[in-house]
């Protein structure tokens, strides 16, 4: 297969971007969106020029580092797949595609196709934490957690922090992302006693990066790679009363 | 000489003694001392957590944009410990015997023993820090029987166990951040260690997004920088995954402890195209259920498997080992499925000529329990692996092919997990530690927060305790490591014959090694690759092209010089696989395998961890003997 390519490049934050035009050919059936991009560096390097910058790292859909938004989609059209999980039979009817990255106030570019996004670790820094010390903990089964509890707040917790919420949100919310994580702790008995301090410290974190708040346009759901559910919102919202 | 450093008397005192043998440091004294931590996985987040919460100065440092994508985030499985929740006879003597066994007697007992210990407070940890781990209907948490264990022990977070353990010791971590105690570096890579009168006493730290170079200082350096399965080029491994850190440290006089100690993972997903850049592990479970299977007929390779009739397949494992048939170690299914690739009757894609793959039939299952239970069971692996092949596992035999994926090598270290370089500590899988020559399923987990939350915050303190540490801020050798490494850069900017990228390189390296020093090894053939590497290492600084420039993220020379440190672990690889003439664990010599193919060890040559020390541009060997007092070395025999 032969694909065009226009991909954003974009030397620092301070430089605005733009899109450059390039074609790869020679596409196997089963070769990732990012072994394309890596076949096109690898010409970049042939003919000594800088390589486009992404982030990946383990190219299997849970590290959370790979981004992209392609023709307009977040992590691609794919339901339920980081772009890392992408092939380009997905891409057999596109052969001309538009590849950018997360756009977000609270996530800067850093350079072409990669993303700032350490404002994540801040509102995690901020109360996304059960606060036990290392040796303070009871034996595990001195504390039984309902099934069904459990299996929400693990559904919850498999959030990779992508951003992908974020990049898709009209409003550049981090809501999906925030509540994620407060639904995780407070469906468990070991988090719900710091379950309000938590929620509001993480909220207000969110809105100082800049994030916006949510308005219920429920794209995030969509676009998430690993299907996390609006209804943490819901439950985030109940907690904050 | 090395010593281990290892208590003596009864086996289960041992790390109690040692514990009140070693010194302390008195809470208000704490935060004098500066702790550099490099790494954030699994035993890096925990031990920044713990230091953090004890009232230590922490600063740490990875390479990737956040401390929660470390690569111990995608380990599936699960982790060991010795609740004996099953009540099935579980013990910390049995899990202790298990790691020992399944590590082919080359690891120290009193560190292995010492692991089965803690392993419990892990979970309890994990736990409280509000881990979801898998549980029944009661409330109580479930248990699995993996990889062929006798006892159900693991604890598991559906397919994801690492990912939570991760983002538990993460969100620890954090809360360290938030307090202030621990200043945490993102995209930020460690490449040199400052060595001053012969203490680690610091690092040179390149930050990725401008290419800056800043030297941190501190009274001692702990590395918890995974593994280097990524030598191989193609592995399970993060594609970030580099030997960069450790390599430094050896070549600053940390010993390497038997580099040639790496596991090649049966289950993986064939490698389908020629510019592939990873390999996708699935998980071991499936061969509780899945039949392995190849067509008997080189001719039959090509066809639909649905073509092939059953007397014209041979179930090479079942055949075999009848004992344990699908479920042998991981070693040995390894090398069977290599062996009948080599006959040419692999199927799937050819790959420079050869078809990489076995069939993983679950026909058989789903006959017999139904299609719900096995969707039940592996759905998410299914998913998993249609999403990667296009190809439905519930109606097409999935096929399957080894990769590597581990690395029992790593830094030497002691008892107290310092390694040969005073101050310079190494945590989970950059240490060569405990899983001798083999790891278990469900051990890397355990490992890595067994050294992060228990063992280096005790063993550090007295570290600390018992050393003086002078300022140094201005101490030359610190311009000098900084030197050291703006000189690398330049080189690998400015190589005389720039022609070609780091991966050309590191494709041409992974195929030596994985010819060489993969799932089966030779005398003549390691030989032979450690001349081919050592000329690959010379055209690689004449040719190495790097574009763009060092000031600035530049990942292409990030790339470079993490291949230009797996070539040279690549020949040291090599050169400990030659030396080890006998076969153990993962490391199978073709010259001392039994006519069945099983490994022959020779405990009375080589029962000891071969540890490696840099002497300019030459290594010198150095052997600490094994000692097993309590468990008698015993043949492995899965027949």
């Amino acid at each position: 297969m032969i694909f065009t390519l226009h991909i954003w490049r974009q030397k620092t934050t301070d430089i605005s971007g733009d899109f450059v035009t390039y074609q790869v050919d020679n596409i196997d059936d089963d070769t990732s969106f990012l072994e394309m991009l890596d076949q096109l560096n690898e010409q970049l390097i042939t003919k000594g020029e800088d390589c486009i910058v992404f982030d990946y790292d383990c190219r299997e859909g849970i590290c959370g580092a790979c981004s992209l938004v392609i023709n307009g989609h977040p992590h691609g059209e794919k339901s339920a797949t980081t772009t890392c999980q992408l092939y380009m039979r997905e891409y057999k009817n596109q052969t001309e595609l538009w590849v950018e990255p997360w756009r977000a106030s609270s996530f800067p570019v850093i350079k072409d196709l990669t993303v700032d996004r350490s404002s994540f670790d801040r509102i995690i820094q901020s109360g996304g934490y059960v606060s036990v010390h290392t040796g303070l903990a009871p034996e595990a089964n001195n504390t039984l957690v309902e099934k069904h509890a459990s299996d929400e707040a693990f559904n919850a917790a498999t959030c990779i922090g992508c951003g992908a919420c974020v990049a898709v949100c009209p409003n550049a919310s981090a809501s999906l992302f925030v509540s994620a994580k407060i639904s995780h702790l407070a469906l468990l008995p070991q988090g719900e006693i710091e379950n309000e301090n938590r929620s509001r410290r993480m909220i207000k974190k969110m809105g100082d990066e800049g994030f916006g708040s949510c308005s219920n346009h429920r794209h995030c759901e969509r676009v998430c790679p690993k299907g996390i559910s609006l209804q943490n919102i819901t439950r985030m919202n109940r907690i904050l009363g | 000489m090395l010593n281990s450093f290892e208590p003596n008397g009864p086996l289960e005192s041992r790390w109690k003694k040692h514990l009140f043998d070693l010194a302390l440091v008195a809470p208000q004294n704490r935060d004098k001392h500066k702790i550099i931590v490099i790494g954030t996985g699994l035993a890096g987040a925990s031990l920044c957590a713990t230091l953090g919460e004890a009232g230590y100065r922490v600063s740490s440092f990875c390479f990737q944009d956040s401390p929660r994508r470390a690569h111990s985030i995608a380990a599936q499985g699960g982790i060991n410990a010795t609740k004996n929740y099953q009540n099935d006879g579980d013990s910390v003597w049995r899990l202790f015997y298990d790691t020992i066994k399944g590590g082919d007697f080359r690891a120290r007992e009193s560190n292995v023993y010492r692991l089965a210990e803690l392993s419990n407070n892990i979970i309890d940890q994990a736990v409280a820090q509000g881990v979801p781990f898998a549980r029944e209907y009661s409330g109580y948490l479930a248990n699995r029987s993996f990889g062929g264990t006798q006892v159900s022990r693991t604890f598991y977070a559906r397919g994801q166990t690492g990912q939570q353990l991760l983002l538990g010791a993460y969100s620890a971590m954090s809360r360290q951040v938030e307090s202030g105690r621990v200043t945490h570096h993102s995209r930020a890579e460690m490449l040199e260690i400052i060595t001053i009168d012969g203490k680690a006493r610091g690092v040179v730290v390149r930050d990725l997004v401008s290419g800056e170079l800043t030297t941190h200082t501190a009274d001692c350096v702990v590395l918890c920088t995974g593994g280097y399965s990524n030598a191989y080029y193609l592995s399970t491994n993060a594609k970030g995954c580099n030997t960069s850190a450790t390599w430094r440290a050896f070549k600053q006089g940390a010993f390497f402890a038997n580099p040639s100690f790496t596991q090649i993972h049966p289950t993986c997903v064939p490698p389908t195209v020629e510019n592939q850049s990873k390999l996708t592990l699935m998980s071991e479970s499936l061969r509780n259920d899945g039949r392995i299977w190849a067509p008997k007929k080189i001719e039959d390779c090509e066809k639909n498997p649905a073509d092939i009739k059953e007397q014209d397949r041979d179930y090479f494992l079942e055949r075999m080992y009848p004992a344990f048939a699908n479920l042998v170690p991981r070693d040995v299914a390894s090398r069977a499925v290599k062996h009948i690739c080599d006959e040419g009757r692999g199927v799937g894609a050819k790959i420079h000529g050869k078809r990489l793959g076995v069939y993983l039939d679950f026909t058989d299952v789903i006959n017999k329990i139904g299609l719900a239970e096995v969707e039940e069971k592996y759905g998410n692996l299914f998913e998993m692996y249609e999403r990667i092949t296009n190809e439905d596992p519930y109606t097409t035999p999935m096929k399957i092919y080894p990769a590597p994926h581990y690395s029992m090598g790593g830094l030497w270290v002691d008892y107290n997990l310092m390694t040969t370089l005073d101050g310079l500590f190494a945590g989970g899988e950059a240490n060569f530690s405990d899983h001798g020559a083999n790891r278990l399923g469900a051990s890397a987990l355990m490992q890595g927060l067994a050294d992060g939350y228990f063992i280096l915050p005790q063993t550090i303190a007295n570290y600390l305790a018992r050393n003086t540490f002078d300022n140094i801020d201005e101490h030359e050798q610190v311009q000098q490591a900084l030197d050291l490494v703006k000189d690398r850069i330049n080189k690998l900017m400015h190589a005389p014959d720039a022609q070609y990228s780091p991966e050309h390189f590191h494709q041409k390296l992974g195929k030596i090694l994985w010819d060489a020093c993969g799932m089966s090894r030779e005398q003549a053939r390691l030989a032979q690759a450690i001349d081919e590497i050592k000329a690959l290492e010379i055209e690689f600084w004449k040719k190495i092209k790097v574009t763009g420039v060092d000031k600035d993220l530049n990942q292409t020379l990030e790339r470079a010089g993490r291949v230009a440190d797996f070539i040279e672990l690549g020949i040291l690889m090599c050169k400990d696989a030659l030396n080890r003439e006998e076969s153990c664990g993962a490391h199978a010599r073709v010259e001392h395998l039994s006519p069945s193919g099983e490994a022959k060890r020779n405990d009375e040559e080589f029962s000891f961890v071969a540890a490696w020390e840099y002497q300019q541009d030459e290594v010198k060997l150095h052997e600490e003997h094994l000692h097993f007092e309590f468990i008698k070395p015993t043949v492995r025999n899965y027949k």
